[in-house]
C-alpha cells in the first residue's frame, strides 16, 4: 500500500493537474479539498457534454470520471478521451457489478474506485497511476517477435509501433521483465496497480484481454500473454 | 405373505445309508441346490406377478378411460346376463308348457280311443289280446296328434302277466319307475325323461301316462304311454340360447364402446386442458386452449383460458415489479453512495486533522467516522441482498486457486483473530484444488465464515479444512466456542437473526452475511450448511462444484466433525 504521507504540501509545487469530471458539487468540491491536500491541481467539469472540452483545454494528467452524469455518459467520455490520449483514467462508479465495472474497464478506463471510498484509496489509485513511465533505464524486452523498449515507453512487432496506455505497457513490461514466472492475478494487481489487499481480479481479466486485442497476432490464441489455468498469467517464450 | 427362506429340516431322501457319509453330503448339496432353485423361481413368480399387477393397479389408478371402461363392462355384462337368464327360462317355459297341453290333449283323445278298442278284450286268448293291442297301437299311431312326433305303448296286465305293444321297442324299457307308479294308482301322470331314440341316443322326452278304464270287473289293467321326444324343442332353445348369448355379448360390446367413447369425448379436452396447463407452468404463457361450440367442455376450455390471461397478466406484472425493484437498486446504490463518499470522505479528513481539536471534538470525528464504516458495510450488505432479492447477482467464474484463497483469507482475518487472542488453523491437501467459481463470492463467504467463527470462538482455534474429490471442492470452518442449538442452526442464515441478542456485537457484523454467504453458495449451485452443539462449537461447510454449472451429489468432508471435542494443541499454522 502506498503510504499517504500525513503533512502534505499545500502551496508547494504541483504533483500533477487531475480532471475531476462529476455531476455532484458536493462530491467534487471534496475530491478536490483531498487532492489539494496530496498536491494536486484539480480541475472540475459537471457537464458531461463540455467534459471533451474541458479535458482539451485542460491537459490534465489524470481524469477521475464519474460513469454517471447528465449529458453525455461516463462510458462514452472515456471512449472520445482514449481516441486522443493515453492519459490515465480513474472511473468512480457507484456499482460495484461486474457488467458496469467490465464495461468501464473495456471503454478505456485504467482502474476504478468504488463509492463510497476512502480519501487514502483514492489517493493511492491516483498516485499508483501517475507513478507509471517514472522509472527508465535503457532496458530492452522481448516476448515472441514483440520489442519492448522501456525508457522510450515504446512497443514494436518487426519494427511496427503498437500503441498502448502507459498501463497496458506497464502490464507487459511486468511480464516480460520475469519470462519464466506465473503471475497471479493478486501479483499483477500489486505491481502493476499498486493494489495490496483489495483484490478485484476483473481489472486484470480486462487489461489483459485489451493487451491481447493489440499485441497478438490472434488473440483467440495468445502467444505474448499466456494464462496458466487456476494461477494467472505469464509471458510467452522470448 | 409369508415367506419361509430359512432351510426345512433335512428329510432323508431315498435310502441314505449311514456307512457312506459322501452320499448324503453329495445328496444334501444336490437338495440345496434344487430348494434354492425352487426359492428363485418362485422369487422370480412372485416379482412376475407383482410387476404385471402393478402395471394393471397403475393403467387402474392413471387412465379414466380403463376406469369407465371396465366398470361399464361390469355393469352392462351383469345386466345382459341376469335379462338373458329371465328371457331365455320365460321362452323355455312357454315352449314346454305348450308342448306338455297339446301333449295331454293327444293323450286324452288316445286313451278314448284305446277304450273303444280294447272293450272286450279280456274275453279273447292271449293272440287275440295281442292283436287288439297292436291294433290299438297302430290305430293311436296313425290317428296321429298336433303335438308332433310321438311313440305309443300299451301294457296290458291281468294278474301276474304283463303284455306290451308299442311302436318302439325301447320306448318302454326306458319307463321310468315313479311314472308307473303313478299310473299304476289310476291317475294320469307326464313326467321329463331321456329315453333313447333308434340311435339309442338319450333325447329329452316328454313321457305321458294313463290308464285305461275297462268295462270288464277283472283284475285286468290297460295302461297307456305316450313319448314325444322334445328335439325340436330343443333345437329351438338351442337357437334361442345362442341368440341371447351372441345379443348379450354385442350388447354389452355396444355399451362398453359407447362408455369409452363418451369418455373420450370428455377426457380428449379434459387432456387438452391438461397438457396447456402443464406447458403454462413450463413457461410458455401464451399457451391458450382453443374453444368450441358452447357445452361443458367449452366452457371448461373458456374459463381456463381466462385463468391462463389473469396467471399471465400476473406474471408480466410480477417481472415489471421485479424489473422496478432492480432499477429502484441500482439508483439507490447510485443515490445513497455518492453523498455518503462525500461524508465519508470529510469524516476522514476531520479525523486526520483530530489532533487539532478539543478532546470531545475530536472523539466525535472518531466516532462519526467508525460509524460510517458500520454503515457502508450495511449499505453494502443491503445493495448485494436486493440483488439477489432482484434475480440481478450473476456469477463470475474462473478457475481459482482455492487453497491460495483460503490462505489468503486467513492471512487477511489474522489481525482480527489476534484480538480475539484466537489462533486460525488451515489444514489443506498437498495438491493444488483448482475450481470454477467466482473468486470474489467465494472469499466473500470464507471472510464471514472465519470472522463468525473467531466472533463466536471464544479465543480457542478456529480451523479452516480444504478438501476435495473428483467433483466437489468444501471448506469447512470450525470453531470450540458456545455452539449452536438445532434451533439457532435453522435460523442462522435467516437476515437480521442474532444468536443472542442480548450479546454484546464485537466484530459488529450487519446481520445479513450469513444470508449473503447463502445466496452466495447458492449461486455456485453450492451448498453452505451448519452444524452445531451447545458447548462443542459449530461447524459451518462451504461445498462447491468442481466445474461452473456442475451437480452436487456429496461433500469431500462430513458436515458434522469427528472430533466433537477441542484439539490439544494446534499443529499447522498458516
Amino acid at each position: 500500500m502506498v503510504v499517504v504521507p500525513p503533512t502534505a504540501p499545500q502551496n508547494g509545487p504541483s504533483r500533477g493537474r487531475v480532471l475531476v469530471v462529476d455531476d455532484d458539487a458536493a462530491l467534487a468540491e471534496m475530491l478536490g479539498i483531498v487532492l489539494r491536500r496530496e498536491g494536486y491541481e484539480p480541475a472540475f467539469v459537471s457537464d458531461g457534454n463540455r467534459a471533451v472540452g474541458v479535458f482539451q483545454q485542460t491537459r490534465p494528467d489524470l481524469v477521475l470520471l464519474d460513469l454517471m452524469l447528465p449529458g453525455r455518459n461516463g462510458l462514452q467520455i472515456c471512449q472520445d478521451i482514449r481516441t486522443q490520449s493515453t492519459v490515465p483514467i480513474v472511473m468512480l462508479t457507484a456499482k460495484g457489478d461486474t457488467i458496469d465495472v467490465v464495461q468501464g474497464l473495456e471503454a478505456g478506463a485504467d482502474d476504478y474506485v468504488t463509492k463510497p471510498f476512502k480519501p487514502v484509496e483514492l489517493v493511492a489509485r491516483v498516485r499508483a497511476q501517475l507513478r507509471r513511465g517514472e522509472t527508465g533505464q535503457a532496458e530492452n524486452l522481448s516476448i515472441g517477435d514483440v520489442q519492448i523498449d522501456v525508457p522510450a515507453h515504446q512497443v514494436t512487432r518487426d519494427g511496427v509501433p503498437i500503441a498502448l496506455t502507459p498501463l497496458e505497457f506497464d502490464l507487459l513490461v511486468a511480464l516480460a521483465r520475469k519470462p519464466r514466472q506465473v503471475f497471479t492475478r493478486e501479483l499483477l494487481l500489486e505491481q502493476v496497480w499498486g493494489y495490496r489487499h483489495a483484490a478485484d481480479t476483473r481489472l486484470v481479466n480486462v487489461h489483459v484481454q485489451r493487451l491481447r486485442a493489440k499485441i497478438e497476432q490472434d488473440p483467440e490464441k495468445p502467444e505474448v500473454v499466456l494464462t496458466v489455468r487456476g494461477v494467472g498469467y505469464k509471458a510467452g517464450p522470448p | 405373505m409369508t415367506r419361509t427362506t430359512a432351510p426345512d429340516t433335512p428329510t432323508p431322501v431315498g435310502p441314505e445309508p449311514p456307512a457312506q457319509p459322501r452320499l448324503p453330503a453329495e445328496l444334501t448339496r444336490v437338495r440345496r441346490g434344487l430348494r434354492r432353485r425352487a426359492v428363485r423361481a418362485r422369487r422370480r413368480a412372485r416379482t412376475l406377478t407383482r410387476r404385471v399387477v402393478g402395471k394393471a393397479l397403475r393403467t387402474w389408478r392413471s387412465s379414466l378411460q380403463v376406469r369407465i371402461g371396465a366398470i361399464t363392462m361390469v355393469v352392462a355384462g351383469t345386466v345382459v346376463v341376469i335379462v338373458s337368464l329371465v328371457l331365455f327360462s320365460q321362452i323355455r317355459d312357454q315352449l314346454l308348457r305348450v308342448k306338455r297341453d297339446a301333449a295331454i290333449d293327444q293323450a286324452q283323445q288316445g286313451v278314448l280311443y284305446a277304450q273303444t278298442q280294447v272293450a272286450g278284450i279280456a274275453t279273447g286268448d292271449a293272440a287275440s289280446v295281442r292283436s287288439a293291442l297292436d291294433r290299438t297301437v297302430r290305430g293311436l299311431v296313425n290317428r296321429g296328434g298336433a303335438a308332433g312326433d310321438f311313440e305309443v305303448v300299451m301294457v296290458y296286465r291281468t294278474g301276474e302277466v304283463e303284455r306290451t305293444a308299442d311302436s318302439q321297442e325301447y320306448v318302454f324299457d326306458a319307463l321310468p319307475g315313479d311314472l308307473r307308479g303313478e299310473v299304476d294308482s289310476g291317475g294320469q301322470a307326464s313326467k321329463y325323461a331321456l329315453v333313447p331314440d333308434e340311435n339309442r341316443q338319450p333325447q329329452p322326452t316328454l313321457l305321458i301316462g294313463a290308464p285305461v278304464p275297462s268295462d270288464a270287473a277283472g283284475s285286468e289293467e290297460i295302461e297307456l304311454y305316450y313319448a314325444f321326444p322334445l328335439d325340436q324343442e330343443e333345437e329351438s332353445l338351442s337357437l334361442i340360447r345362442s341368440t341371447v348369448i351372441i345379443s348379450g355379448v354385442a350388447l354389452t360390446l355396444f355399451v362398453v364402446g359407447i362408455g369409452v367413447l363418451v369418455t373420450r369425448l370428455v377426457v380428449d379436452p379434459v387432456r387438452r386442458a391438461a397438457g396447456t396447463a402443464q406447458r403454462l407452468a413450463e413457461g410458455q404463457l401464451e399457451q391458450r386452449m382453443t374453444v368450441r361450440g358452447e357445452d361443458d367442455l367449452a366452457r371448461l376450455a373458456t374459463s381456463f383460458n381466462a385463468m391462463a390471461d389473469s396467471l399471465q397478466r400476473q406474471i408480466t406484472q410480477l417481472e415489471g415489479l421485479s424489473q422496478l425493484q432492480q432499477r429502484f437498486t441500482s439508483d439507490v446504490s447510485h443515490e445513497l453512495r455518492t453523498p455518503l463518499t462525500t461524508v465519508q470522505m470529510a469524516a476522514d479528513v476531520l479525523h486526520e486533522a483530530r489532533g487539532d481539536f478539543p478532546p470531545q471534538v475530536a472523539r466525535s470525528a472518531e466516532l462519526l467516522r467508525a460509524e460510517l464504516d458500520r454503515f457502508e458495510n450495511l449499505l453494502t450488505d443491503l445493495l448485494e441482498i436486493s440483488r439477489y432479492d432482484a434475480g440481478a447477482a450473476m456469477l463470475d467464474s474462473e478457475a481459482v486457486d482455492l487453497g491460495a484463497l483460503v490462505a489468503r483469507v486467513a492471512a487477511g482475518m489474522w489481525a482480527l483473530a489476534e484480538r480475539h487472542q484466537s489462533e486460525i488453523v488451515v489444514i489443506r491437501p498437498d495438491e493444488d484444488v483448482i475450481a470454477e467459481v467466482d473468486a470474489r463470492r467465494v472469499e466473500r463467504i470464507l471472510r464471514n465464515l472465519v470472522g463468525n467463527a473467531i466472533e463466536h470462538g471464544a479465543g480457542k482455534p478456529i480451523e479452516i479444512t480444504l478438501a476435495a474429490n473428483r467433483t466437489a471442492a468444501a471448506v469447512t470452518v470450525r470453531d470450540f466456542g458456545v455452539g449452536l442449538t438445532s434451533v439457532d442452526a435453522q435460523h442462522v442464515f435467516d437476515r437480521f437473526w442474532r444468536a443472542d441478542p442480548s450479546r454484546v456485537r464485537t466484530v459488529g457484523g450487519s446481520g445479513l452475511g450469513l444470508s449473503i454467504s447463502l445466496e452466495d453458495a447458492r449461486l455456485h449451485g453450492g451448498w453452505l450448511q451448519v452444524w452445531g452443539h451447545p458447548g462443542a462449537g459449530a461447524q459451518f461447510r462451504l461445498t462447491v462444484p468442481l466445474t461452473a454449472g456442475g451437480e452436487l451429489t456429496s461433500s469431500p468432508l462430513p458436515l458434522r466433525p469427528a472430533t466433537v471435542r477441542r484439539p490439544e494443541r494446534p499443529g499447522a499454522q498458516p
